[in-house]
């Protein structure tokens, strides 16, 4: 958190505790139409002793169209003070409702609210900003009939999603790194072949592709076509961090070819939570992108 | 091959000042800054002065070149400096280089350093998608397009097998070493985690990363900087502190080795390279495992720690799991890298001189041999260091 940011905060909880708005007053009694309204509306059974609904509290205080009035000093203030800061959005977050007496029709609500915490900085998807909690205790005549706290997020909006272009440019697989000593295993993969190395010295299988071999230290060598048959030798599953080409999670395999060396490729046509070593595999081409075609290998036995 | 005779470094060079800044997530200042305040601490440490020092030795991926370092730390000419390549496989290949320039006279009095922000900057967990086309990207390369982008992942494809091989959980093989470090660093006012012990259900709960790697088979990021001072084992006798012995030393490289993507060879259930450092060790210090009292084995991911053991021959193949749980060898007792600080392996050798001057938080008593290690699944290295005497 920046020292910004403790700035705003204890500016803003300088205004816990006190009013967001004293003497309210529920715009009609509690009457018979709106409870058998709201009773239908939400497909809730009428109480039999004609009393409202326990959870229609809010419904007596809501502000109209017209939108609340009675908000006090101290609430318009702390409200603008989140504003200069950015925050300029709101969301009703959640509430909480205490209900201590059943309401009937005829009862006349007024209320006073309270705002009652600030959180420090918080960021969410949705933005950054404080969380207020005001709580309203609402009566009839002198009497305590229920409380209301209340939950909002004023925030500052995060940025827009890039635009699809941009996102597409940067979700690009990172590509194969070659150089004079793989090309030819990446121009088989042009042809859709897969290949790799045998020595001409002493005949041993050689992958990844180096200029020379690590049994016998010759430096003659011939490239030879994999037949693609496979299994999984080991294999990953990637969960994090996310990068914008892949998709978590998703499995990497070790992949030990017939010929018996072993490369790193995707294992597709099962979920990441089948693949499982000693699974035999089939190789295939995959274009994962539109220039870019790899070598992957296909489960080959239904999962 | 490798050498399999002692060689003559033995015993001719110790360890006479541990220096560190404080580990932190956002050092706020730069990594040359970081390196100058360690360097300078373990130069007290020692009771040495920057005049004192005529060798300096990092790592490759250090950014700060011995020259500036110096420059910046009041050190004057310098007639040996030397840089160890591989990320965390160097650390304990520093103190090899220093000692042997010491043995040979080519330096008296040499610095070890490692510094960076590796959390508020540059952060190698957070995966690599580009490589030049150079020998070392094209090694690398072969993963990339795939998605296996990060140190985690390329541990995991490892560890994958080795826990197939032996028929074990992973839960259940992974998470005493985990635990055990945490644990450690509970009591560790330097470590991060100072205080935040977890339980094996906790490191079973936490959230995969690659599986089979969960979030707690994964060590911190960390900014900091670590250095030692290394002298000849007779001149170490006459300052400050206890001497810690370098009772051998070694560096390795195994057969068809990768950096961190070693997967086209043998069995994947090891780690060659550090049989290559083991039996070096054994052979010059003449020591045998059970003669170990402290293991200060390098931890980023846990299966690699259970690899070591096996390697090193503390336990049978595959047995690593049961040793850790059983708690038969003292592991870790700064907190390793999962717990204290992740330094390139670094302050786990400090951690190997505390032991041997009787000043670790975790003292095992009368700690007189200690087995520190450096990266793995890199080429790598170790230490055996020793109480004088």
């Amino acid at each position: 958190m920046s020292q910004d940011d403790d700035a705003l905060h204890e500016r803003l909880k300088a205004y816990e505790g006190k009013s967001a708005g004293e003497g309210g007053r529920g715009p009609d009694p509690v009457n018979d139409p709106m409870i058998r309204h709201w009773c239908e509306a939400l497909g809730h059974p009428a109480p039999p002793d004609g009393s409202a609904p326990a959870t229609m509290l809010q419904v007596w205080t809501m502000a109209g169209y017209n939108g609340p009035t009675g908000r006090s000093e101290n609430y318009l203030e702390m409200f603008r003070l989140l504003d200069e800061a950015g925050c300029t959005s709101i969301v009703a977050t959640d509430c909480e409702q205490e209900y201590l007496r059943p309401l009937r029709p005829g009862d006349e609500l007024v209320y006073d609210s309270v705002i009652e915490t600030v959180s420090p900085r918080k960021t969410t998807k949705l933005g950054s900003g404080h969380f207020i909690t005001t709580r309203m205790e609402l009566r009839v005549g002198d009497e305590t009939v229920g409380t209301h706290r209340f939950r909002v997020f004023k925030y500052a909006p995060a940025k827009a999603r890039k635009s699809s272009e941009e996102a597409a440019t940067k979700a690009k697989r990172p590509r194969p790194v070659v150089n004079r000593d793989n090309a030819g295993f990446w121009e088989g993969v042009a042809d859709r072949k897969l290949l790799f190395q045998r020595c001409d010295g002493c005949r041993t299988a050689r992958f990844p592709w180096l200029p020379g071999c690590n049994s016998c230290g010759s430096q003659e060598w011939t490239a030879e076509e994999a037949s693609g048959d496979g299994t999984v030798y080991s294999y990953v599953v990637m969960h994090h961090p996310p990068f914008p080409a892949f998709d978590p999670p998703y499995a990497v395999g070790l992949i030990e070819l017939a010929e018996g060396v072993r490369m790193i490729c995707n294992v597709v046509g099962v979920p990441y939570d089948k693949v499982r070593i000693g699974m035999p595999v089939r190789l295939e081409f995959a274009e994962v992108e539109d220039d870019l075609v790899l070598p992957v290998f296909r489960a080959e036995e239904a999962v | 091959m490798s050498r399999s005779a002692p060689d003559r470094l033995g015993g001719r060079a110790a360890i006479a000042g541990i220096g560190a800044t404080k580990f932190s997530k956002d050092s706020g200042r730069s990594e040359l800054k970081l390196a100058v305040e360690a360097v300078h601490a373990a130069l007290d440490d020692a009771g040495l002065t920057p005049a004192d020092v005529d060798g300096m030795v990092s790592f490759t991926m250090d950014t700060s070149p011995e020259i500036t370092v110096a420059q910046a730390a009041g050190i004057g000419e310098l007639s040996f400096f030397s840089r160890i390549h591989y990320g965390g496989g160097a650390a304990c290949a520093t103190v090899q280089q220093a000692a042997m320039a010491v043995a040979t006279g080519i330096a008296e009095t040499v610095v070890v350093y490692r510094a960076f922000n590796e959390r508020s900057g540059r952060r190698f967990g957070s995966g690599v998608t580009r490589r030049e086309p150079s020998a070392e990207g094209v090694a690398l390369g072969w993963a990339l397009p795939y998605g296996l982008l990060t140190p985690a992942s390329w541990v995991a494809m490892a560890a994958q097998r080795y826990l197939h091989t032996y028929g074990l959980d992973a839960a259940e093989a992974l998470g005493p070493v985990a635990v055990t470090a945490r644990k450690h660093a509970a009591n560790n006012p330097n470590a991060y985690f100072y205080e935040r012990p977890i339980t094996l259900a906790e490191h079973a709960a936490s959230r995969w990363i690659a599986e089979p790697l969960r979030l707690l088979d994964c060590c911190q990021e960390t900014d900091g900087g670590q250095a030692l001072v290394i002298t000849s084992a007779e001149r170490a006798r006459d300052l400050r502190q206890k001497p810690a012995v370098i009772t051998a030393a070694a560096q390795g490289a195994g057969r068809a080795q990768e950096q961190m993507t070693s997967f086209y060879r043998d069995e994947l259930t090891g780690l060659p390279e550090m049989g290559v450092v083991a039996r070096q060790l054994w052979q010059t210090s003449g020591l045998a495992p059970g003669e170990v009292d402290v293991g200060i084995l390098y931890d980023h991911f846990t299966p690699f720690v259970l690899m070591q053991l096996e390697e090193f021959g503390f336990c049978g193949p595959g047995e690593a799991a049961a040793f850790v749980r059983e708690e038969r060898l003292p592991l870790n007792t700064h907190g390793g890298q999962l717990g204290e600080a992740y330094l390139h392996g670094m302050n786990g050798i400090a951690e190997g001189v505390r032991q041997l001057r009787g000043s670790s938080v975790n003292q095992v008593p009368d700690a007189a041999r200690v087995l520190v290690t450096a990266g793995t699944g890199v080429p790598t290295s170790g230490l055996l260091l020793g109480a004088d005497g």
